[in-house]
């Protein structure tokens, strides 16, 4: 029925997606690169949202645009990038990563080909249809394994990034809260009897 | 063509009878906060401009005038386009969430299965405004609320989201209404019994997601001016001040659709009391309850003075986010035992 007006938002969304992921990578200013990419993952989520994909698209937002890149611009905002040292070693560098594009582009040709992925629309599905159940069935139950092992691959990840960071307590000023909480009056404050003094 | 047009005027016409009241009750949320944190210090509070001979009840009209008539002083120094699109990229968020929310059985906008989710990634999206306003603005008290406000955000984000699963897992659906639904049967069949923790939880989590105090880490007066928005004037300042309230009303109203039966009489199933109350329309218990949290969240602010930044990670992280994980597991036991009225 709203075929019209679905239309009409994939291609606003498909044109802004390729507008703002352009200007990620021409931007010169950093903080305006991560900017771009916020709207870029807006965007595809808006795509994903028109396949009928609701959970993937909200779980991009609120985990890719709500916490990653937030943690990406305050990274960013406190850096001081020079532009001027980044350029030095350009022709150093442009055979490898011209070579890296290339592979890049060769893989996604090679998977994005019509034997891998067809363009034909997703089936429609009623109203009553949850996307969110289908999704949460499949993954605990027919891939169980590879889900476990995938969280478990991500906290010995996370553990070897922190001991791989974690410094100790050198030097720090760090509060103890409970000894904070279990302050006493008579811990901080001296009553001292100061006689009067006589006037000359 | 012409019906795809006709729908859209329609969804338009639903947006306006939302968020018109919305805006309303945000202009008065700001005149029942003074009024009653006057009550709370004893004072009268605004009484100067009167409609119909009730004292102060112009007051947010008044403000809203002054605010819009003012100038939009733009520093030098700034980044001038973002500084523009900040406040804007605040108070989106703030509104579009209210797409979802039930006001009455079958009223609302988007009747969508992922509600929670929605709710959620627009909430997490707001902390944006802050941060390029922080960052545009080029001035170190504002980069200094920004980045606070950000640290502060992600981090009660967890313990909101947590509670969230909580809450999904007891209403075993995501979509508002369902959740409402599941509580039925009165004041002891709501969520804010058996998830009296989360309840809690969620309550800190929104307030500390709001930037109120005793949260608000962002403005912190005494320490960084007024934090973020301290180079706004004018009418960008009274958006972010609208998306500030907004979101206040917002958390309110969630949680009393997660944890106090939405739109449902507490007096469901009681002899006397349910028939007695029975005419009252759903709506009117919806925003009963939503009034109460906004009242809530001033009554705080007039009581607790501000946290320390070290003691609000450390509750975040080292106090909600255990007990939010302790009653996933008590609660999946629960539904899975049948246990109490609330999961048969």
């Amino acid at each position: 029925m709203y075929n019209w007006l679905t239309d009409c938002v994939f291609y606003v969304a498909a044109a802004l997606l390729v507008v703002s992921s352009l200007l990620v990578i021409t931007s010169r200013n950093p903080v305006r690169s991560v900017l771009f990419l916020v709207l870029c993952f807006f965007c595809s989520s808006i795509l994903w949202m028109l396949l009928e994909a609701e959970f993937l698209a909200l779980v991009l937002i609120f985990v890719y645009v709500g916490a990653v890149m937030t943690l990406f611009l305050f990274v960013v905002m406190m850096l001081h990038i020079d532009l001027e040292k980044l350029k030095t070693n350009f022709v150093r560098y442009l055979p490898i990563g011209a070579l890296i594009v290339l592979g890049m582009i060769g893989l996604m040709g090679y998977i994005i080909a019509p034997e891998h992925f067809s363009l034909l629309a997703p089936a429609h599905h009623g109203a009553d249809y949850s996307n969110i159940k289908e999704l949460g069935t499949a993954l605990y139950t027919h891939y169980v394994y590879p889900f476990e092992l995938a969280a478990v691959i991500l906290i010995v990840a996370i553990i070897s990034a922190i001991s791989l960071a974690h410094r100790g307590p050198r030097g720090r000023k760090s509060q103890d809260v409970p000894s904070q909480l279990n302050i006493q009056r008579n811990d901080r404050v001296r009553l001292v009897d100061v006689p009067a003094e006589k006037k000359e | 063509m012409l019906d795809a047009i006709v729908a859209l005027i329609i969804i338009l016409i639903k947006i306006i009878v939302i968020v018109v009241p919305l805006l309303g009750a945000v202009a008065y949320l700001t005149l029942a906060e003074r009024k009653v944190i006057g009550f709370m210090q004893g004072r009268i509070g605004p009484n100067r401009v009167n409609i119909l001979g009730l004292r102060g009840m112009g007051q947010p009209i008044a403000d809203g005038l002054k605010l819009v008539f003012k100038e939009i002083i733009v520093p030098s120094e700034a980044n001038s386009y973002l500084f523009i699109i900040a406040p804007i990229v605040t108070i989106a968020p703030a509104l579009a969430a209210w797409a979802v929310i039930p006001f009455n059985h079958g009223w609302v906008l988007a009747n969508v299965n992922a509600g929670v989710l929605f709710v959620f990634a627009l909430s997490s999206l707001g902390v944006y405004g802050i941060l390029i306003a922080g960052w545009a603005s080029n001035s170190k008290y504002a980069f200094f609320g920004a980045l606070r406000s950000a640290a502060q955000v992600v981090s009660y984000e967890i313990a909101m989201g947590f509670a969230l699963v909580v809450v999904l897992i007891a209403a075993r659906s995501s979509n508002l209404q369902d959740i409402i639904l599941a509580q039925q049967g009165g004041l002891w069949h709501w969520y804010w019994l058996p998830l009296l923790p989360m309840f809690v939880v969620f309550w800190i989590a929104g307030v500390a997601e709001t930037n109120r105090l005793p949260f608000d880490m962002a403005e912190g007066e005494a320490e960084i001016v007024a934090g973020f928005h301290v180079e706004y004037s004018g009418i960008s300042f009274a958006i972010f001040f609208l998306a500030e309230y907004a979101n206040m009303i917002l958390i309110a109203a969630l949680t009393s659709i997660f944890f106090f039966g939405g739109w449902l009489s507490p007096f469901e199933g009681i002899p006397v009391l349910g028939t007695l109350f029975g005419w009252v329309p759903g709506i009117i218990w919806f925003l009963a309850k939503t009034a109460f949290f906004s009242v809530l969240f001033i009554w705080l602010r007039a009581t607790f003075p501000r946290y320390r930044y070290d003691q609000i990670m450390r509750l975040g992280w080292k106090v909600l986010i255990p007990v939010t994980i302790v009653w996933i597991v008590v609660t999946s036991l629960a539904v899975e035992l049948h246990v109490g009225p609330w999961f048969s």
